[in-house]
């Protein structure tokens, strides 16, 4: 579980300053304004445009094109869960509706209290050892229910 | 006396089996008994099975112990202390190990054996030799080192096989003034991981690789494009690149010579899609990962407009053993026009799955059977997708293919990037078509209209089969919506999901007819 700080044209600045330099910097960018502030406000995007001398609109089709960029906050907990085949081959699916009954919210939604965020992620690379998950960036492997209660556990907190 | 070396493997898998629990407990155990160790997180050895396992530097060689849960850390612990003694984990020697002792490992060699972080373990183990010949080459004859990976016949193990050699040739001889050459670590099939094992266990060699690429077709600079779903690979490769820029082996004057090339790692955003390398280097712009058409090929435009090696990790890490050994060494392994060995994945229902480095040539129903040990629910095995989330599922009667190119191409299949899924009599392959077609559709970049249209139009036909309406008109719709996709969309994406959609209806036609098995065999 990360901690954020509020959104700000400040911060959101000084971020554009430190990366303008690369070749290529909207996505490095983005990426640092999310682990920033959790999300990209949309108030972000034009002091991006207007410092990469982009339109809005090319950094709005940007952040909105990315599975990985949130317009939104997430729960202060995000259990992404592997739905691709070589987990699908492991019983993958059966944790899968497991995970939206135990945290009672479906993929891509988040809790109603805030608590947890259930994600689908195709593939984590962990495919000799599946099904597999990630609850705020840490790796789990061979999960099995009782493993996933676990991770739900957790996210209760 | 010199501390006791025990490797807690870092590798992602590793980690996500516990190996940070078990490498704190460790290093706790030792404090605790005042004995001299130092932990190494080494790569893995990709026998995940026994993942974590754990070895021990003896006179004997390093013995390994696996799978290590928390519960077994002490007594793992006194074992190894013992000088690698008895214990009811104890692997032995890895290199003994049937699973690594069957393999060949050329582009693997040095994965799980050196520390990830360490360049003078690296050079230890033979690294940087690739480098110093290239060096020697390029003086006297700067078309040289293009020549012997051409010789070679490396093809892209990114999924599309075409020759690397000429790739770079391409590259090398386009005039401009700035050349780059850009990893693709967008390892997005599901069944694959070898790009993220070297990326974390031996991550100078795709750094030399790169860095060969660079001299020999006078390119500057390079990015290392890794998917966001891989952090450890991502801190990894951001590590070494870091310890060598350090140590003068990227940057200005690279070894000391009169070549400049330097790295940058840029993160991906979680698009499938960005592994084709036209919608990479649109990302790598700082836009949408939207495909490009061809031409201009890469090797002419590429990354901002200026000519680009595109390769996959896989072919980049294979370089520095050709240019050491020799075009002819590498050549000799393998088949047909497959030359050379490939890191198979083996992955999903198998008892023994992990990573097997082979040269090309080795049967389908050796890798499942043989190597992989089967199904670990101890049921058969129903299907296997080889490929990806693009490539075909084959029954157990093609069992007899060989791992090449051509001869999976034969059979309507592909090797891709060599991930090998096994399923067993559980699954239901209308379910696999209509994930083909879903997993298409989510990901789409949605420039071309067979792939963005197609693919929602596949999800909704295969449903109404599925429930048994129309079958027959259905099924037929589906065949031709595939064939548009084939031959209509711009990249493998929509280009490729007709091969597990239709290898489905071929290969497994009784799962879709109109009375459902719902969930079979439960």
């Amino acid at each position: 579980m990360s901690n954020y700080e509020p959104w700000s044209a400040e911060k959101t600045a000084q971020i554009i300053a430190e990366h303008k330099g690369l070749e290529g910097p909207l996505l490095p960018i983005l990426h640092a304004l999310q682990a920033a502030f959790g999300y990209i406000d949309r108030a972000a995007e034009p002091i991006v445009a207007e410092a990469l001398n982009i339109s809005r609109a090319e950094v709005h089709g940007v952040v909105t094109f990315y599975h990985d960029f949130r317009e939104q906050p997430a729960g202060r907990h995000v259990l992404k869960l592997c739905r691709a085949e070589a987990c699908q081959a492991a019983g993958g699916e059966a944790l899968a509706s497991h995970a939206e009954a135990r945290l009672g919210v479906a993929f891509g939604q988040t809790s109603a209290d805030g608590r947890v965020t259930l994600e689908p992620v195709y593939c984590l690379g962990l495919c000799a050892v599946s099904p597999s998950a990630m609850l705020d960036g840490r790796v789990i492997a061979r999960l099995d229910a009782k493993k996933l209660d676990a991770l739900a556990a957790e996210t209760d907190r | 006396m010199s501390a006791l070396r025990i490797y807690v493997p870092g590798d992602a898998a590793a980690v996500a089996c516990g190996a940070d629990e078990i490498a704190a407990a460790t290093a706790a155990l030792a404090v605790k008994q005042k004995f001299a160790v130092t932990i190494v997180r080494n790569g893995s050895r990709g026998m995940h099975w026994l993942e974590p396992m754990l070895e021990v530097a003896t006179d004997k060689g390093r013995i390994a112990y696996g799978p290590v849960d928390p519960a077994d850390v002490e007594s793992v612990f006194e074992a190894m202390i013992a000088g690698g003694g008895t214990h009811k984990l104890r692997v032995g020697v890895p290199e003994e190990h049937p699973f690594l002792k069957k393999q060949t490992r050329l582009t693997f060699a040095r994965c799980g054996i050196v520390d990830p972080r360490s360049l003078d373990d690296y050079r230890a183990h033979d690294g940087y030799k690739g480098l110093a010949k290239a060096l020697a080459v390029a003086s006297v004859n700067p078309a040289g080192i293009v020549e012997e990976i051409t010789q070679s016949g490396l093809r892209g193990r990114g999924g599309a096989g075409f020759p690397t050699g000429i790739k770079w040739k391409t590259v090398a001889e386009a005039k401009a003034d700035r050349k780059y050459i850009v990893c693709n670590a967008d390892e997005g099939d599901s069944g694959t991981f070898a790009d993220r094992m070297i990326m974390e266990g031996d991550p100078f060699v795709l750094i030399e690789g790169m860095t060969i690429a660079g001299i020999a077709v006078g390119a500057t600079k390079g990015f290392v494009y890794i998917r966001s779903e891989y952090p450890h690979g991502l801190a990894a490769m951001n590590d070494a690149i870091g310890i060598a820029r350090r140590a003068g082996m990227l940057g200005k004057k690279v070894a000391g010579s009169d070549f400049d090339f330097d790295l940058e790692v840029r993160a991906g955003a979680g698009a499938y899609v960005c592994g084709e390398e036209t919608s990479l280097l649109e990302s790598l712009e700082g836009k949408r990962g939207v495909v490009r058409a061809k031409p201009p090929l890469p090797a002419h435009k590429g990354l901002f407009g200026k000519p680009t090696v595109i390769n996959n990790v896989l072919s980049l890490a294979t370089v520095p053993v050709i240019v050491d050994k020799g075009a002819a060494f590498y050549k000799n392994f393998g088949v047909g026009r497959s030359r050379g060995t490939m890191p198979i994945q083996l992955a999903g229902n198998l008892n023994y799955a992990g990573l097997f480095e082979t040269p090309f040539g080795i049967t389908l129903g050796e890798l499942v059977n043989d190597i992989g040990g089967g199904c670990f629910t101890g049921r058969p095995v129903k299907a296997v997708q080889v490929g990806g989330p693009l490539g075909a599922y084959f029954p157990p009667a093609l069992f007899d293919t060989p791992f090449d190119y051509e001869a999976f191409a034969k059979r309507d299949g592909l090797i891709g990037h060599a991930g090998v899924v096994v399923f067993d009599d559980t699954v239901n392959m209308a379910r696999q078509a209509r994930f083909a077609f879903e997993f298409c559709a989510v990901e789409s970049c949605g420039k071309c209209t067979p792939c963005r249209l197609g693919a929602v139009r596949g999800v909704e036909t295969v449903d109404k089969i599925i429930s048994g309406e129309d079958r027959e008109n259905n099924l037929a719709l589906v065949a031709d919506l595939c064939n548009t996709m084939k031959f209509g969309s711009l990249c493998a994406l929509g280009g490729f999901t007709p091969y597990p959609v239709m290898s489905a209806l071929t290969h497994f036609p009784d799962d879709f007819n109109a009375t459902p098995r719902l969930q079979a065999a439960e």
